[in-house]
């Protein structure tokens, strides 16, 4: 029986070996330039997969439910509303990217605290019911999206649909510092609750009869969600099925549920896969920037190979 | 039911009216006859198809773009695009529905396996399985340079339709026709496998003839005008909360209200920003969305 810790260690040996081997694989001797902007690439992969990761976990737990991810919410739909909005009233216009971050940034946990806070409190709804809700406003904002697109002339659309991939390159150094020190502060405040979590992760019922007040701890923790997305997406932008992947990959292999090993596991294992990916698409096949949507491809068959496998054990997911 | 009748008329003459082009026999016969036929044919036959899902599910909150089937005949045309390119529009639509067929598949089989407590989440799991299928499309096409033809399959728009372009919708008509000839079976099979058979009726053969008939539908109409989403969701729910849930009573309501909720949406977006025109696919994801969250939140606590 290996122990979570050692695996623990094991991940995080495995996260440092594949970080320096990305940073040292043939690096130019004496370049400066190369060296930073891989320290970059490397600094912002190891925000944005600890961001989805744990925000993944979270609404796992929060959710009750495996099969879904938070980005489904219409967080992502907001953002390519915001972006399209942006450059449909303002054209292309060079915004202070820090600004403009921040203006992103706010938007989405506005939206998401009046969409729970409206849901949950409110209308005393479900988890589920608001997640429902969720989706269908993000549909709204696509439809928007789409509308504005339309009445866009092609160069705008050019430069807007860049902005439709995430891209972990090339990022602000600035804007990386923020989103480290926001994802930082998120995770804290998880890592304090690691205990409640796995109560709320026994169900509404359960958690309520061992003194947890569930509908508090739902509601930070999702605002906690939210503001882990919407620093991600905010930096890099939209991913969709990311964090189902790396999710899952820490349930195998953390060998337990509790906060405690899969919150440190998930952020471990996001780095991996993201800089293990980008070391193979890039540096070794050769596919350039297309590191985002081989990601969501993959993470999206091992949904569907989720599911199926679960129907035929005959459990849920 | 007349009153109903006599709006669909209305809104079909509007159909015909309204346009660019100044009206004379040419313009009316070559493209706004087809037209209207197309948006009638489209409307009825995925409402009726959604009022099949939603009884075959036993979920009313289903329909053939919240269960995947959708995105899965985009999945096929795509495949059929890509190593059959010439091949005529009948074949690509038949790689559609077979990959529409086998998305519902999928979908229900894992509906069959996965203890859902809450009926919320199955629609959740459909998108999200839409989702994945879309999100491998998007890259296979990416990568291919098919992103152009995607888009006219993934949003709804009916300014291309001419005559000669839109007569595969006849075979979603005939396809509806045939629904409510079998509407009473649809009725039983919604009551359970059991309880079917104890009236007997194969299920599963059931079950089959409807997903069949649910993937065909949506294939041609994706060929032909591309994804039409929530009709199939919103319309069959305010015809159950009227007149209630005996298929064979409510399948006629579900259509012409289905035709009549099209003409209406293909009106707005061709008004809407007058003389150019909308893709409907665009207005009915606004107008869907707001009428699917209207029967979410007015429906029970």
């Amino acid at each position: 029986m290996v122990t979570p810790a050692v695996r623990l260690s094991l991940l995080a040996l495995a996260a440092l070996g594949i970080i320096a081997f990305y940073v040292a694989y043939k690096l130019p001797t004496g370049s400066s330039f190369v060296l930073e902007r891989r320290l970059t690439t490397v600094a912002t992969m190891t925000v944005v997969a600890t961001a989805i990761g744990v925000a993944t976990v979270l609404f796992h737990t929060v959710t009750a439910n495996r099969i879904l991810t938070p980005s489904i919410m219409g967080l992502d739909a907001l953002y390519l509303a915001l972006q399209t909005a942006s450059v449909f009233f303002l054209g292309i216009v060079v915004v202070n990217p820090v600004a403009q971050y921040l203006v992103v940034l706010a938007s989405m946990v506005a939206f998401a605290l009046l969409l729970f806070n409206t849901m949950l409190v409110r209308l005393n709804r479900s988890v589920t019911m608001m997640v429902l809700v969720g989706v269908l406003l993000g549909g709204l904002f696509r439809g928007l999206s789409s509308f504005m697109q339309r009445l866009l002339d092609p160069e705008a659309f050019v430069v807007l649909s860049d902005r439709f991939f995430a891209d972990f390159t090339g990022t602000n150094p600035g804007l990386l510092g923020i989103s480290a020190v926001l994802v930082a502060g998120s995770v804290a405040w998880v890592w304090r609750s690691r205990r409640e979590l796995d109560v709320v992760a026994l169900g509404r019922d359960l958690a309520i009869g061992l003194g947890v007040d569930h509908c508090r701890a739902s509601l930070v923790h999702l605002v906690l969600v939210a503001l882990l997305v919407g620093t991600s997406t905010a930096l890099v932008g939209p991913t969709m099925f990311f964090g189902l992947l790396v999710a899952h990959l820490t349930y195998r292999l953390a060998g337990t549920h509790r906060h405690a090993v899969t919150v440190p596991a998930v952020a471990l294992a996001g780095t991996i896969t993201l800089v293990g990916g980008q070391l193979l698409f890039e540096r070794i096949l050769g596919f350039e920037g297309s590191l985002s949507m081989v990601v969501e491809f993959v993470g999206g068959i091992t949904f569907i190979v989720l599911l199926l496998r679960s129907a035929r054990a005959g459990r849920p997911a | 039911m007349s009153v109903a009748l006599a709006c669909l008329v209305l809104l079909s003459a509007a159909s015909l009216v309204v346009g660019v082009a100044d009206l004379d026999s040419n313009v009316l016969l070559h493209s706004r006859v087809p037209r209207t036929l197309a948006l009638v044919l489209a409307g009825s036959a995925l409402a009726v198809s959604g009022q099949i899902m939603q009884l075959l599910t036993r979920n009313v909150f289903v329909e053939p773009s919240t269960a995947g089937t959708m995105e899965f005949a985009t999945a096929g045309l795509l495949v059929s695009a890509l190593f059959f390119p010439g091949a005529p529009v009948v074949v690509k639509m038949c790689y559609g529905a077979v990959a529409a067929l086998i998305g519902t598949a999928v979908f229900l089989r894992v509906l069959a396996a996965v203890p859902l407590k809450d009926m919320l989440v199955t629609p959740l799991v459909g998108m999200m399985l839409g989702g994945v299928v879309s999100a491998g499309v998007t890259f296979v096409a990416y990568r291919a340079d098919l992103v152009q033809s995607l888009s006219s399959w993934t949003t709804g728009d009916f300014s291309a339709i001419l005559a000669g372009r839109y007569e595969l919708l006849w075979i979603a008509g005939g396809l509806t026709l045939l629904a409510s000839l079998l509407a009473d079976r649809f009725t039983v099979a919604g009551m359970g496998e059991a309880f079917t058979t104890n009236l007997g009726l194969d299920h599963r053969r059931t079950v089959m003839i409807g997903m069949s008939v649910v993937a065909v539908v949506s294939a041609t109409v994706v060929v032909t005008v591309g994804a039409l989403p929530f009709l199939g969701l919103v319309v069959p729910n305010i015809v159950r909360n009227t007149i209630g849930d005996n298929c064979r009573r409510a399948v006629p309501w579900v259509a012409v209200l289905g035709a009549g909720f099209v003409l209406a949406c293909d009106l707005v977006s061709r008004l809407v920003i007058h003389p150019f025109e909308m893709p409907i696919g665009t207005v009915m994801g606004v107008v869907g969305a707001v009428a699917f969250l209207v029967i979410l939140l007015r429906g029970r606590r």
